[in-house]
């Protein structure tokens, strides 16, 4: 069997195959980078200056990121908090 | 009511100029009232695209800056009655398109005109967000090629968040795509995106398919827009991307290789 697949054409990807998923890899990724606003990382800063003052808060594990859909846009703020256990604990805004 | 169209695309020579003199030539051949502004300052094209290049006294510039009235810039077509064109300046830069000298422009040319069209420079700076600012309907201008593609993609961002409607809140600009230097035979060898695949990734609304042709140069070489070339692919795409434009159902040609004949057949493998 191996011998005979050497003479059949083997289904090559085109260069316009490759052209397409080398587009839609980079568009997803600048769409996302241009999506997000200007306020965010302010916005973000704020929000942190806040609950650092009631509880001990590490910056690097805040995550902070707006989805904008059609008809709806989700801001998700994803803190974790040091408790004893290590527990992360989640808040969600949606608006 | 007026309405003002962008023809813009990002990165330049995917055919801006050419689309927008064809666009406004078929807009004027159905009988509106047309006008085309150049807003690509300091690389004035449309005049010789459009054929009326020894016949610019002011520009576009001129009435802004009030220099000139605007009917004396607008040039007359010679051959439509109802097409003007508004040339813009050879000399000044960009920043000489201000907001509010472009918006009096846009204003006054919209009591007089069906159609305003604003022809892009290429790029996202000042000329090329003029131009787009005001628009309500945008024709994005692409060809079917990875850098083409991923400009018209910022474009849309740009139109999205930066036009007048997006400022103001109101209905958003709408996008239409016109994918332009279409060669049919290497989409079907594998070596071109094909239609479907571009309109996938922009997800915008396809206007037409305008297939690369010797008449697009032939027809800039002499000043007379393509849309007047009766027998050329390319002229026919474009005045059937103007009839969907204006809301009739035209079916896409020229997106299959054109048959052969049989003698054609023969001497291209013997070749």
């Amino acid at each position: 069997m191996r011998l005979l697949d050497l003479f059949r054409s083997q289904p090559k990807k085109s260069a316009a195959d490759t052209a397409k998923e080398r587009l839609q890899i980079v568009l997803a990724h600048e769409r996302a980078g241009n999506s997000s606003p200007d306020y965010l990382p302010m916005m973000q800063r704020e929000i942190l200056a806040v609950i650092s003052k009631y509880v001990d808060i590490d910056e690097k594990k805040v995550r902070v990121q707006l989805d904008r859909q059609k008809d709806m846009s989700l801001l998700e703020v994803d803190i974790e908090l040091p408790g004893p256990s290590g527990e992360s604990i989640r808040a969600r805004l949606a608006g | 009511m007026a309405k003002i169209i962008v023809m813009t695309s990002g990165k330049g020579g995917v055919g801006k100029t050419t689309s927008s003199a064809a666009f406004s030539t078929g807009l004027a051949l159905r009988g509106f009232r047309t006008c085309v502004v150049d807003f690509d300052v300091g690389l004035r094209n449309l005049d010789l695209i459009m054929g009326c290049e020894r016949r610019v006294v002011f520009d576009f510039i001129n009435v802004i800056n009030g220099e000139a009235k605007l009917n004396q810039a607008l040039i007359k077509d010679k051959r439509l009655e109802n097409l003007f064109i508004l040339p813009t300046s050879q000399t000044r830069d960009k920043d000489a398109l201000t907001k509010e000298g472009v918006e009096r422009v846009m204003e006054e040319l919209k009591a007089d005109f069906d159609y305003i069209l604003c022809d892009s420079p290429a790029g996202i700076e000042r000329g090329a967000l003029m131009a787009l600012y005001f628009a309500d309907h945008a024709i994005v201008v692409t060809n079917p090629e990875v850098s083409s593609v991923r400009d018209s993609d910022r474009i849309l961002g740009v139109l999205q968040a930066k036009s007048r409607r997006a400022e103001l809140g109101l209905d958003p600009v709408q996008e239409h795509l016109l994918l332009t230097r279409y060669d049919a035979e290497r989409v079907e060898r594998g070596d071109m995106l094909n239609v479907k695949d571009v309109q996938e990734i922009l997800s915008i609304p396809l206007l037409g398919v305008i297939p690369e042709s010797p008449a697009v140069l032939k027809a800039s070489n002499v000043g007379q827009p393509v849309t007047l070339d009766d027998k050329s692919n390319a002229g026919q795409a474009y005045r059937d991307a103007v009839g969907r434009f204006l809301g009739e159902d035209i079916e896409h040609k020229f997106l299959k290789p054109e048959k052969k004949g049989l003698l054609d057949r023969i001497l291209r493998r013997s070749a």
